[in-house]
């Protein structure tokens, strides 16, 4: 993972909630064995109709997703994440995020800005009015700013993810500083538990 | 005075193996399942890392999404065919047990694992594939995890997880008997919502789960996923116990009663508290069908479809109004009116030994509606195998259902078994979001009962209907 400090460029507006991760990124795609290219795949079907938002040429090159609520709901393939990522963008802004995709976005430097369902709502609105608008993700103070409106809020980001962002961390090197404690512990697991060798 | 705990709490406590302030709680895998889709740039992230497997004897694998469910049918598409070839030499070369294609232990990853016994209560389980959920039927903490996710359990046998919180979900009072173990988490998704669960670990209690058998549970959990919960678990009791005992990896003698002791300190302490609480009573509940493009969008099947224009908020509208456009459906329609042009019976939700049964028990002696295709795919070839033992094959097979091997199949359309566009499909798996099952399919979610029934009348029915 590469280190991320702050995400900051035009966004695009996707005023629905419930995402599911089938629509990100349909499984047909999950057949490959690569973890890049995937955004070529990136809301497919949604894509073939010409009136949805990524086929709009004012929001081409946004860097910040602002979506509905429970974005990334359902399988939990990376690959949603992947494909994200491929396409450009390097933050989502939503009012929550489902779990499994939480850690797999933030996993691969994906910033998660979780913000209220009303300042979403203003969002959305705002950069439908003007795709021009600059918005900024920034890991280090943990807030979303918009200069042109003099909109500041803070997200939630716990340190640890915080500091994995802002170092690009692998997080298996991290576990791995724990090796003597994965061994202790393995050590007093119970005899029953099952084995396949 | 000390407080008690909640079964989800003592299962996690009792596998951190490091805690540290600000940052997740890393936990013990005890068991790790594998698939082909999720696993491949797991395992290239560590041979590229020069990192091997830690506890390969905790790790299991099984073909199950790409896999055709015709007999002896090669894979035609070649990228799931490579897929297939990369998780046989990945598991050859770092040294997993793998129940490869052919193989009479293969099957759904969510239905071997418990068929095993390798599924057992106060566990630890993950696995590249949301639907892990299922095996907290056991009284294990299961959760679906993501490909880096999959490297990190290869690499360290462990997962970094925030502390969740907790949830009881209770099903008061009996279900009436036509309402089977999907129709209990239908009805509780309904109720809860698609992100209801965000962040918590769900427990269900209360006499309509402790009624269920172990397959009915594992339906149960199998879903908590589709409410958005980190996973779902039901309390172990003698019913565990007996689906577990005699088992290939169930202990045994005295390591049998020593696990047993200890299971029967997993359930909720009387005086626990949980995070939040949710009470439903369980004799209202009815057989319900989806209507719309996510799981919580159902009726009861005597319903109607839903009119957008009814519902109490923007984003609820916005939602229903596009999920009738895509499923192509007119407010206020009857459920029993709706026509389906297949019927799938199958998947981890709904394609253990049960399911079968109760789907035979509906088609025996009658005769699938003309014009509908109509599939069942077991979960397992060890479902299979029980199945044809019981004669079951024969009634899906004189009531004009394809009787098909074991694998994911129709589920998520990964295989050959993918619906066109506009098909309409009753389907006994898990999601109907737009285009799970086939671009442009429309999923109908039902129990086996339903699907059966259904596939007789050629509309929605249940098996009441039937003359």
């Amino acid at each position: 993972m590469n280190p991320v400090r702050q995400v900051t460029g035009r966004a695009l507006p996707l005023d629905r909630r419930d995402v599911d991760t089938d629509q990100i990124i349909p499984s047909d795609w999950l057949k490959r064995i690569e973890r890049t290219g995937y955004g070529a795949g990136l809301f497919e079907a949604w894509r073939a109709d010409p009136a949805f938002v990524l086929n709009d040429a004012r929001f081409r090159g946004a860097k910040i997703l602002v979506a509905g609520a429970n974005f990334g709901c359902g399988s939990s393939r990376e690959h949603a994440a992947w494909a994200l990522a491929d396409w450009g963008f390097g933050a989502i802004i939503a009012p929550s995020f489902a779990d499994i995709f939480r850690s797999n976005g933030l996993g691969i430097g994906l910033v998660l800005a979780e913000l209220p369902e009303l300042d979403v709502a203003q969002l959305l609105a705002a950069v439908e009015a003007d795709p021009t608008l600059e918005i900024s993700v920034s890991v280090e103070a943990r807030e979303v700013t918009v200069a042109a409106l003099r909109y500041s809020a803070p997200f939630p980001l716990a340190d640890s993810w915080q500091a994995r962002l802002l170092a690009g961390q692998d997080e298996i090197e991290l576990s791995l500083t724990h090796v003597d404690s994965i061994a202790a512990y393995e050590s007093r697991r119970s005899s029953w538990l099952p084995t396949l060798s | 005075m000390t407080t008690g705990r909640p079964l989800a709490e003592k299962v996690w406590e009792a596998h951190v193996v490091h805690r540290a302030a600000g940052g997740p709680d890393l936990l013990y895998v005890d068991l790790h399942l594998v698939h082909e889709v999720t696993s491949p740039q797991a395992f290239e992230g560590l041979r590229l890392a020069g990192r091997r497997v830690r506890r390969p004897e905790l790790t299991v694998a099984t073909m199950d999404h790409n896999t055709p469910t015709v007999a002896d049918r090669a894979i035609a598409d070649p990228d799931s065919a490579r897929q297939i070839a990369t998780l046989a030499h990945n598991c050859a070369a770092f040294g997993i047990r793998l129940f490869p294609m052919g193989d009479p232990g293969q099957g759904i990853v969510h239905v071997i694992g418990p068929q095993l016994g390798l599924t057992q209560p106060g566990m630890v389980i993950v696995c590249g594939d949301s639907h892990t959920s299922t095996h907290g039927a056991f009284g294990a903490i299961a959760f679906g995890i993501g490909t880096s996710d999959v490297e990190h359990v290869l690499a360290t046998q462990t997962i970094a997880r925030p502390r969740p919180k907790t949830m009881a979900v209770s099903l008061d009072g009996p279900a009436p008997a036509d309402v089977t173990a999907k129709d209990l988490i239908l009805g509780i998704i309904a109720r809860i919502g698609v992100h209801g669960g965000i962040g918590h670990l769900v427990e269900y209690g209360g006499e309509a789960i402790r009624a269920l058998s172990m397959e009915g549970r594992m339906t149960v959990c199998n879903m908590s996923i589709e409410a958005g919960a980190r996973a779902g678990m039901i309390a172990p009791d003698a019913v565990t116990f007996a689906y577990l005992e005699g088992r290939p990896h169930a202990p045994t003698g005295a390591a049998w009663e020593r696990a047993l002791d200890h299971w029967r300190g997993l359930p909720t302490d009387a005086d626990a508290r949980y995070d939040r609480e949710v009470r439903i009573d369980a004799r209202l509940l009815r057989p319900y069908v989806t209507w719309g493009t996510n799981p919580a969008q159902s009726v009861a099947i005597d319903d109607r479809v839903p009119d957008p224009e009814t519902l109490a908020d923007d984003a609820s509208r916005d939602s229903a109004r596009r999920a009738l456009a895509y499923m192509d459906l007119r407010p206020g329609t009857a459920m029993r009116d709706i026509a389906v042009d297949t019927v799938f019976l199958g998947s981890c939700t709904n394609g253990r030994i049960e399911d079968f049964r109760a789907a035979a028990a509906v088609l025996r002696g009658r005769r699938v509606r003309r014009g509908i295709r109509a599939l069942a795919v077991p979960g397992s070839m060890a479902v299979k195998a029980q199945a044809e033992a019981e004669g079951l094959d024969r009634i899906f097979r004189d009531a004009g259902f394809e009787w098909r091997i074991a694998g994911c199949s129709m589920c998520l359309g990964m295989n050959d078994d993918v619906a066109k566009s506009g098909e309409r499909i009753a389907s006994t798996s898990n999601r109907n979001f737009e285009g799970r099952q086939g671009p442009g399919a429309r999923t109908h979610l039902v129990s086996p009962a339903v699907a059966a029934a259904t596939a007789i009348a050629g509309h929605f029915a249940a098996p009441a209907d039937l003359s």
